[in-house]
């Protein structure tokens, strides 16, 4: 097989694509997370099955994967976080300290894959997700001494369920990017 | 420090973001408070948003769901409907089987009482034209039905069997023209020959004007005509005036009052009594109850009546007559039917036994004569 000739235009291109990171209007930033809670507790009412669906930390994900920004990331995911926080019963910071996590990791990654593959995005997905509740339940028993228990497989397919419906959120969201710099 | 910071920038910032929120919540803990601003913020972010959206809901999917409900609805105003008229049907089906188990429960009753032998049979179809007074039954040559053979229901005599068929048999209903059979009221034990008009009622003929017949009379087959047994009700009397040679007697048929259906063919006939006047019977037109022959009453053969035992009732007023005859001759010494001395017959009679509890009485009570 053939190896693709190396030359300095294509390392540089290469080197752009992958730091390039996806820029949206400010009316996006504040209004998708905005939704994003509000569908996490607005849903339920409706559809119960809603409750396995976590919004914020889909929207979460996708802005801190686009933006490839770590500190993006950390904003984005402390926000949507702490947002989610007010609406809850519990303590300011819970979800913000794991979605913080979550976005700076998500960022960081982000640098070195092709976001574009609805197969990584899917993967991408799965695996935050589980860190996600790992960590909020990590948090819970040492931060907050609750005692609550975690089951593996029903996590495993809520993962599952989260990063199918990821997919579609992900390409509707890709429409409302406004260019790539 | 700078340089550490600025090398570190992301990483630092991460720390600094978490460290914060983990102080924020430590006081929280602490303290036991809220951080109520943050709170404040965050739900005046979402209200009216989510007034929004819950506007957009009530007015696009509650209009929806409405209008997905009519639907439903409709789809199941219209399974209703088709449940009630299926309902219907199977309401009127059960109603025809329960009219059809009360008839035949009647009939069963009827033919455990009567005994004649009989074979139930319903009625298949009527004779075609339009004054047609026959119909068929789905009882044949098969079955025993022969022609002449009388066809009745519990309510009265309906007719004879005209033809027969393997599988079928034709019946002249009572109220042809053509019809004619003997009968004997109720009351006052009169003798005629009932006969059809081509209508819903039944000439009772050969009566005379001097005879005394009131309305709501039932007249009961006599048995003379050897085709019908005796004590088979026809019809009480609806209209009873002066002709110029007989009295013009209408019956009104009762077999046909409840329409006809099922009914039973006389394979056998056996002659019973003629049940007596009921109390409250025979007052008018109204009256409807028919007696039933009683049951303990001794059954005799139409075809057997030439070999009636000695100690049998006798059943016609010939068989009387020569009973009356035959005792007179015997008080006088003489066999009657020998040649030689004719017996004395203005003798008076020998003194008869007190019938038997159930042969023919006139009527105790007096019958109203009708309006």
């Amino acid at each position: 097989m053939p190896l693709p000739e190396y030359s300095e235009a294509n390392f540089v291109e290469g080197r752009r694509r992958k730091s390039s990171s996806s820029s949206f209007r400010p009316i996006v930033f504040f209004l998708v997370p905005l939704f994003s809670v509000l569908l996490d507790i607005f849903l339920p009412r409706f559809i119960e099955s809603a409750r396995t669906l976590e919004f914020p930390l889909l929207i979460t994900i996708y802005f801190s994967l686009m933006k490839r920004q770590p500190i993006a990331g950390i904003a984005i995911g402390a926000t949507i976080g702490l947002m989610q926080d007010s609406l809850s019963q519990q303590p300011l910071g819970m979800f913000g300290i794991v979605k913080t996590l979550v976005g700076y990791f998500a960022a960081s990654v982000s640098l070195r894959f092709d976001l574009n593959n609805p197969a990584l995005r899917f993967m991408l997905c799965n695996f935050f997700f589980v860190f996600h509740q790992f960590f909020y339940w990590v948090m819970v028993r040492a931060l907050l001494g609750q005692a609550t228990n975690i089951n593996g497989m029903d996590e495993l397919v809520r993962s599952l369920l989260n990063s199918a419906v990821a997919l579609p959120l992900f390409l509707a969201l890709d429409k409302l990017r406004e260019d790539e710099s | 420090m700078d340089g550490f910071l600025g090398r570190y920038r992301n990483l630092s910032v991460l720390v600094i973001v978490i460290m914060a929120q983990l102080v924020l919540l430590a006081v929280q803990v602490k303290n036991n408070q809220d951080v109520r601003l943050i709170r404040v913020w965050a739900v005046t972010a979402m209200t009216p948003l989510a007034r929004v959206l819950e506007g957009i809901r009530a007015n696009t999917f509650g209009v929806a769901g409405e209008y997905w409900q009519l639907l439903e609805v409709r789809s199941e105003n219209r399974t209703m409907k088709v449940d009630l008229d299926r309902l219907k049907l199977e309401n009127q089906y059960l109603k025809e089987e329960l009219a059809t188990a009360k008839r035949v429960e009647a009939m069963a009753s009827f033919v455990q009482r009567n005994p004649s032998k009989t074979i139930g049979a319903r009625i298949i179809g009527a004779g075609s034209g339009m004054n047609s007074k026959v119909v068929f039954i789905d009882r044949g040559s098969t079955s025993g039905v022969l022609k002449g053979m009388p066809v009745i229901t519990p309510d009265g005599i309906v007719g004879k069997v005209t033809a027969s068929y393997p599988v079928g048999a034709q019946v002249m209903l009572i109220t042809d023209p053509t019809f004619a059979c003997g009968v004997v009221s109720d009351k006052s034990r009169i003798h005629g020959t009932v006969r059809g008009q081509g209508n819903n009622q039944l000439l009772v003929d050969y009566i005379q004007n001097e005879q005394q017949v009131a309305v709501g009379e039932v007249f009961y087959t006599s048995g003379d005509d050897r085709i019908f047994p005796k004590g088979l009700p026809v019809g009480p009397v609806r209209v009873a005036r002066q002709g110029k040679l007989f009295k013009e007697i209408y019956l009104a048929p009762t077999a046909f009052e409840k329409g006809l259906e099922e009914v039973l063919v006389v394979l056998e006939g056996v002659h019973q009594q003629i049940p007596d006047l009921l109390p409250g019977a025979g007052t008018g037109p109204e009256a409807k109850p028919l007696a039933p022959p009683p049951s303990e009453s001794v059954p005799t053969p139409v075809d057997a009546t030439p070999q009636q035992k000695p100690d049998q009732k006798l059943s016609t007023d010939a068989d009387k007559l020569l009973e009356k005859y035959r005792s007179i001759g015997e008080q006088q010494g003489v066999r009657y039917g020998n040649p030689g001395r004719v017996p004395n017959f203005n003798a008076p009679p020998p003194v008869v036994k007190p019938p038997a509890p159930k042969t023919e009485t006139p009527p105790a009570a007096p019958v109203v004569p009708p309006n």
